[in-house]
């Protein structure tokens, strides 16, 4: 008979490359050791931190110019950190200025658009500062193969999702996207998620919305979620709608396959009695 | 609607109608102030709790809190009241009423044939007046049991949802956190996932997986992949097996629709999931999540405090005898629930009210990164949750979801309360405990074996 190893779940410690989840931390008695104990609050304590970083949307606006692209520096109702985590309500709408600056701005450019991108900081200003730019540069080029007309970026501080859904009304938009910093995780201070709307107005639940989420290096790629992103949009034309009734049905032969395969590659199903 | 007043000393209190006396008599939490439904003050909130302690039962079947036409969840709590089951308590106050439950007239037997007589608005009013000792001591009376392959709810055991999340749904990724889980004896309430997206090839692809690991090791337990119900039954459309249909429900119409469901919407899943039969104990099989402050997030709460709401949406879970409720509690995040006192008497309050309406409760014992609260406050509420007897809480490596970018009970923590306070697996699970060579428990201690059982051996040789 084989050894056997003192502690049992040493052993998993290969499962680490496997996932990005605090596995194989091992135990004192039942209890979780020192070391993982320590390095759980010091990422509680950076998590905190991130949630307090200010969007910095004048930085961001003066990239995008870089590039060539317009921008417009919205404020929401809240003014101020403590403001938007106690009432939602004021983060879901624009303050008085910014949505005159809208209005202003819609009156000089009649017609309607079809597209709105908005960006705003929502939970965490670290996940708009690293993504933004390189997803715009990933979405904006099969945008403007589809030959849709886009409005300037909308970089809205203290914002919610609910506020590109005033923003895309006040623009006669068809649709909005809408880039938020999600609620940052322990091991995730920088996750993006994505909110897609058809035909935005003022008052719409979540159920009239797609999210794509966790958009970050180690998580869902630009690549991807714009490709998912740019499906819905393109079936939310097709079908005048957008939220539950429009089920992503993306059936990439890549993904597809990807996924077939994983499920034999997965070593809890090898083929090991056989 | 009827007008109250109460009055202390020289100072007379007076409140509008009975949604307005719970509202002010509910202890302070950030959602009721945001939605302006709280009391102004200290004094008002014991005044609100003394009126609200003279209301009678009886009061809650004529004065309901939102129309009876305007809608169906009213509409539900009013269609299926039991006034046979309601008639031992129908003479007593709100402040009656607690008394009885903290007397020995209470019991595990007098409590279940009472349920069908109460209504979730009866339950939040005598949660408004009870400590936490007083939720904690009834709740720990009532045993609510479902099954499914696995046997939920008996007294002395605790049982965990093994949440294996990923951040891409990587199926190498998910497998390691459920072996990482199943040799910590987590799991035996479900292996439930939330996917990263809801894109219904992947979902079917996981639920494939799932079943395929749970009939391999041969493991007593259910597999759930936290989707739209409406995909859920899209997915069983396609033959792929499902063994729970997950949904998350709301205390009222409006917010209902805002999750895109309705009654009619979850007859249709729970049939389909009856539909296959998958269930060998028993066809308890429907997963609800809920927590106080979505009606008010979507903008639905028609004036009423958030945990009154809450505690109606356990009327729609029971409706559907489902196999685990799970109030998500600190997730919603501070504008609901501001701080760690906030959150803990939020899930005992949760725990005991869905106790008492009958339904097999468990709680997600949690926090998120903007709210004012950390491990020790989980620790609390684990602690008293476990000696509420609650049904079933989360397990996931290292506190950390990844993708869903909160905190939850660790794999460790239900090993903590397992032993600290003498609870077991569900008993199909201990067994497979044992003869995986995982573990075994004997007077609170837990023994592990002291190598990887072979089964498991074998699957880590696969990676090479």
């Amino acid at each position: 008979m084989e050894k056997p190893p003192v502690d049992s779940q040493n052993p998993l410690l290969e499962l680490r490359r496997l996932t990005p989840a605090r596995i194989a931390l091992g135990r004192t008695g039942t209890s979780m050791p020192t070391s993982a104990q320590l390095d759980f609050q010091y990422a509680h304590a950076q998590a905190r931190d991130a949630v307090h970083l200010p969007f910095d949307s004048a930085g961001l606006s003066a990239q995008l110019t870089e590039i060539g692209r317009d921008s417009l520096l919205l404020h929401s109702a809240a003014t101020n950190r403590d403001s938007y985590l106690q009432r939602p309500d004021l983060g879901r709408k624009l303050s008085d200025e910014s949505a005159q600056t809208l209005r202003t701005y819609a009156a000089a450019n009649p017609g309607g658009v079809d597209l709105v991108i908005v960006v705003a900081d929502g939970l965490s200003a670290l996940a708009v500062h690293r993504h933004t730019l390189p997803f715009l540069a990933r979405l904006e080029e099969q945008v403007l193969a589809e030959g849709w007309s886009v409005a300037p970026v909308m970089l809205v501080e203290q914002g919610r999702v609910a506020v590109a859904d005033e923003i895309g009304e006040l623009m006669g938009a068809k649709m909005t996207v809408i880039l938020i910093g999600e609620r940052p995780g322990l091991s995730s201070p920088d996750s993006l998620g994505l909110y897609f709307t058809y035909n935005p107005k003022v008052g719409l639940t979540d159920a009239y919305r797609n999210c794509i989420s966790n958009i970050r290096l180690e998580g869902l790629s630009y690549g991807m979620a714009a490709h998912r992103l740019l499906y819905l949009m393109r079936e939310a034309c097709r079908r005048q709608l957008s939220g539950v009734n429009l089920k992503d049905e993306a059936q990439l032969q890549t993904l597809e396959s990807d996924a077939g395969t994983d499920m034999k590659r997965n070593f809890l199903l090898g083929q090991t009695d056989a | 609607m009827a007008a109250f007043a109460h009055s202390v000393g020289a100072q007379t209190y007076r409140f509008e109608s009975l949604k307005d006396v719970m509202a002010k008599a509910s202890p302070a939490r950030s959602g009721d102030f945001l939605a302006g439904v709280a009391a102004l003050n200290d004094g008002e909130r014991v005044a609100a709790q003394m009126a609200l302690a003279d209301i009678p039962l009886t009061h809650f079947l004529q004065e309901v809190l939102i129309p009876y036409e305007a809608d169906e969840v009213t509409r539900l709590i009013i269609d299926t009241h039991d006034p046979h089951a309601f008639a031992v308590v129908s003479h007593l106050t709100v402040g009656g009423f607690r008394d009885w439950l903290l007397s020995d007239a209470a019991d595990e037997q007098s409590l279940r044939a009472l349920a069908p007589g109460l209504t979730p608005e009866m339950v939040a009013a005598v949660s408004k007046i009870m400590r936490v000792q007083d939720l904690v001591l009834v709740a720990q009376k009532i045993r609510v049991v479902t099954k499914f392959r696995g046997t939920m709810g008996l007294r002395g055991r605790l049982s965990t949802r093994l949440q294996p999340n990923h951040p891409t749904d990587e199926p190498a990724g998910i497998a390691a956190s459920i072996l990482d889980g199943l040799l910590y004896g987590n799991g035996d309430a479900m292996i439930g996932i939330n996917p990263a997206t809801d894109s219904i090839a992947s979902i079917c692809a996981m639920l494939e997986m799932l079943d395929a690991i749970i009939q391999r090791y041969e493991i007593p337990t259910q597999a759930c992949v936290l989707t739209h119900v409406t995909t859920s039954i899209e997915a069983i459309n396609r033959g792929v097996p499902l063994d729970l249909v997950f949904q998350s429900i709301a205390g009222t119409e409006a917010a209902n629709a805002s999750f895109g469901i309705n009654l009619n919407v979850l007859k249709e899943g729970y049939d389909a999931g009856l539909s296959l039969n998958r269930g060998t104990l028993g066809q308890n099989l429907m997963y609800f999540e809920t927590g106080q402050g979505s009606a008010l997030s979507a903008n639905a709460h028609h004036g009423i405090d958030q945990q009154t709401c809450e505690t109606r949406a356990y009327a729609v879970a029971r409706h559907f005898k489902p196999f685990l409720v799970n109030t998500v509690v600190g997730f919603i995040g501070p504008e609901y629930l501001y701080n760690g006192k906030q959150i803990i008497r939020a899930g005992l309050e949760d725990h005991f009210c869905g106790k008492l309406l009958g339904v097999p409760m468990g709680c997600d014992i949690c926090y998120t990164n903007h709210a004012e609260a950390d491990q020790d406050d989980m620790d609390t509420l684990l602690t008293l949750l476990g000696v509420a007897g609650i049904n079933f809480i989360m397990g996931i490596p290292g506190s950390d979801d990844i993708m869903l970018n909160y905190q939850t009970t660790s794999f460790h923590d239900a090993l903590y309360a397992r032993q600290t306070l003498g609870l077991k697996p569900a008993p199909e699970f201990e067994q497979w405990l044992t003869k995986m060579g995982i573990f075994t428990q004997a007077d609170g201690k837990i023994h592990f074996g002291d190598s990887l059982p072979p089964a498991f051996r074998q699957a880590m040789a696969q990676l090479g």
